[in-house]
């Protein structure tokens, strides 16, 4: 485990970020829930957003999506500061969420579903057509073939086809940055499969994706980037290729590994990490 | 401790759509594939129907089979048809509305107060009547959506409160009579035996050309499109349906043709022709219509999808009460006169039996406006021919009732079946 430590996300940035978060502060009550987080998201790169249950990974996303404000901090889009009121503007710049539970229609089709709420008009009439065509230039340009038909109710597909046009809706509206959460989780393995492939098509197609995942091994295999969440600060984001997976792990239960991480880390948390890291050993 | 990068290629595959049937057999194919999945739509109702209609006949031939119940049945049925319709739209959000029957009996108050107590001329009565129905909709949507009181809640006390208003809009008096021509005409005048017949080329025509037209710029776009033949045949299907009933509705059906003639399609036929074609094009054309049936199938996903669920679920409930007005107006047309039991004892029941009988889903997100048509003349159907069997009203309330279950068991089999082979 010897790892070389990365202070900041931003010493080793390539290319300008995408998406930076600086100073996110979000509290429920008395709860803070984020603590200062930073995170910067680049395009055409897989940032893997990992941490435990109530690290804060839903919070940070449902802020960037418009759907509840940080209480202090900043997002930078595209180089320049952004406030996002609601899921509508998250959209027109170009922000678009995949959620866990998917969010589709079921008694409607596939094409409906990646319309939804977004319809394409001739008129006040639908167009159909130009609708059906676009979807499935859509889904071929993600290389899609486990579709049958795009005219099919949602219900009648499997998860990972479920979660295909889940993703590829969020492709449609030629989005720059595409945040997916725990797209896997109940999938099995050749779903999985194909489902981490497009998302990594989608990193090669020049988006920013932002991947919450439990899963390492997904982490691992699609990731360019891992940012780690523990108890609402960002213990440390890193190249994939800087870190193994018991680090990773370290991070997400105990915040720190090896020099990585929470330097001070409050309360028992310094109990924490040695122990975890006699059991990964 | 995996770290593996690459994702395998994958393989360069357009899309691949099903087969879209060239013929008649493999349309009908899909089709019966469709039903055995759940998707049964207006099978069983139609089926029900011409059943029906094939044992009365068989029964009381001479009565049952006659121009003149023929057309009875239809302005028999009209009203429920219209309340019917706005119902589905209700249905669809997956809520209820129970009000609905007092709804029409309240805006029908409205049109004979203002009409025969204060004179005012018929359009703007009738307006009046509608903004009645348009305000109760109003009120229980903006209950039902903002406030989140259950539907069933809202419209129960509806149904008790409009009972009220419309005892005290009618006053002491008891019942009023609706006096004017042009109002009484919706139930009571016919077309002429050549307008009916132009309106059944102008409907068949319109059909064949709206269709045709989907298929022809399905197939420009490259997009799989319906068989020419299979286009055809609906086509010739639906020809005949409406000309055999135009054909029997232009006969002679007074009993003395000598001292009045009575013949031709009645009036309220195409008052509800324009709003099952109007009420279907919002549905199933429109991007609200799409809208509803997003909010009844998953109403998350409506919200995060940026559609206004709150809206369209006043909207709904806003059309459902309007078109209850319009029934209100036929009921008044057809009685010649306004009292508190109108749109009373069983008008909302059967409205509600009319649309799910029809294919409508008591569970939300899935019926067509259609449905209403074909539910309320299959309750049309036992209500006129069964007492022309016995004489027992019972039997009549027991009938419709077994036919309401077969109806709800039918909805909930279908729905069983589409979960577990994946349709709703």
């Amino acid at each position: 485990m010897s790892a070389e430590p990365v202070a900041g996300a931003s010493s080793a940035a390539p290319a300008t970020a995408l998406l930076s978060l600086r100073g996110a502060n979000k509290s429920f009550g008395a709860v803070h829930v984020l603590h200062d987080v930073d995170l910067d998201v680049y395009p055409g790169e897989v940032t893997a957003l990992v941490g435990d249950n109530g690290a804060g990974k839903s919070t940070l996303i449902k802020a960037v999506a418009g759907i509840s404000a940080f209480d202090s901090g900043k997002i930078i889009y595209e180089g320049q500061q952004v406030v996002v009121h609601d899921p509508k503007q998250a959209s027109s710049l170009g922000i678009e969420v995949v959620y866990q539970d998917l969010a589709l229609c079921d008694n409607l089709d596939v094409v409906h579903n990646m319309y939804l709420g977004r319809e394409q008009k001739k008129g006040i009439v639908l167009d159909e057509g130009a609708m059906e065509v676009r979807a499935r230039e859509t889904l071929s340009g993600l290389s899609v073939r486990t579709l049958k038909s795009v005219r099919q109710m949602v219900a009648s597909l499997s998860g990972g086809q479920r979660q295909t046009v889940a993703i590829a809706r969020a492709v449609l509206w030629n989005s720059k940055l595409v945040i997916l959460d725990e797209p896997t989780a109940a999938l099995g393995v050749a779903q999985t499969e194909q489902v981490l492939n497009l998302v990594r098509r989608l990193a090669d197609k020049g988006l920013g994706v932002v991947l919450i995942s439990h899963n390492m091994n997904d982490v691992f295999q699609v990731a360019d980037r891992i940012a780690c969440l523990y108890l609402g600060r960002m213990a440390a984001q890193v190249r994939r290729d800087e870190v193994t997976h018991a680090q990773v792990v370290e991070l997400i239960t105990a915040g720190r590994s090896g020099s990585m991480g929470l330097g001070g880390t409050p309360g028992d948390t310094d109990s924490m990490a040695p122990i975890t890291s006699q059991e990964l050993a | 401790m995996t770290t593996e990068t690459s994702a395998p290629a994958p393989a360069p595959a357009a899309p691949e759509e099903h087969d879209v049937s060239g013929d008649l057999r493999g349309a009908w194919t899909e089709y019966w594939d469709r039903v055995r999945g759940g998707d049964v739509g207006a099978l069983p109702a139609v089926l029900g129907l011409v059943a029906l209609v094939i044992v009365f006949s068989v029964m009381r031939s001479s009565t049952f089979l006659t121009t003149f119940n023929f057309a009875d049945l239809i302005n028999q049925s009209a009203a429920v048809i219209v309340i019917a319709m706005g119902l589905v739209f209700v249905l669809l959000l997956g809520e209820i509305d129970l009000s609905v029957g007092y709804a029409a009996g309240t805006s029908a108050s409205i049109l004979a107060v203002t009409l025969t107590l204060h004179h005012w001329p018929w359009p703007l009565t009738l307006l009046a009547s509608l903004v009645v129905g348009a305000v109760i909709g109003i009120v229980i949507g903006l209950l039902v959506a903002r406030l989140r009181i259950p539907s069933f809640v809202v419209t129960l006390a509806f149904f008790l409160g409009l009972q009220g208003v419309q005892l005290l809009v009618i006053g002491d008096g008891g019942t009023i009579v609706i006096g004017d021509r042009t109002l009484l005409a919706i139930m009571n005048d016919n077309l002429s035996v050549t307008v009916g017949w132009a309106l059944f080329v102008v409907v068949v025509a319109a059909f064949g050309w709206l269709t045709y037209r989907r298929i022809a710029t399905r197939r420009k776009a490259g997009l799989p499109a319906q068989a020419v033949i299979v286009w055809g045949a609906k086509l010739v299907a639906l020809a005949l349906v409406l000309g055999v009933t135009t054909f029997m509705l232009n006969q002679e059906r007074s009993r003395n043709p000598t001292i009045s003639s009575i013949k031709g399609i009645p009036v309220v036929v195409p008052v509800v022709l324009v709003l099952l074609v109007g009420l279907s094009f919002l549905l199933a054309r429109t991007a609200l219509g799409r809208h509803i049936y997003a909010v009844g199938g998953n109403a998350e996903a409506a919200r995060r999808a940026g559609i206004d669920v709150a809206g369209v679920r006043i909207f709904c409930f806003v059309l459902c009460s309007t078109l209850a007005a319009v029934a209100g107006v036929l009921i008044a047309s057809r009685d010649n006169s306004v009292s508190p039991s109108t749109g009373g004892s069983l008008t909302t029941l059967s409205a509600v039996a009319a649309a799910v009988i029809g294919g409508t889903s008591l569970f939300g997100g899935r019926g067509q406006v259609r449905d209403a048509v074909l539910g309320g003349l299959v309750l049309a159907v036992i209500n006129n021919a069964l007492p022309l069997i016995t004489q027992t009203g019972g039997i009549t309330f027991i009938v419709t009732a077994l036919v309401l279950l077969f109806a709800a068991s039918v909805d909930a089999i279908s729905r069983r079946r589409a979960a577990s082979s994946g349709r709703v």
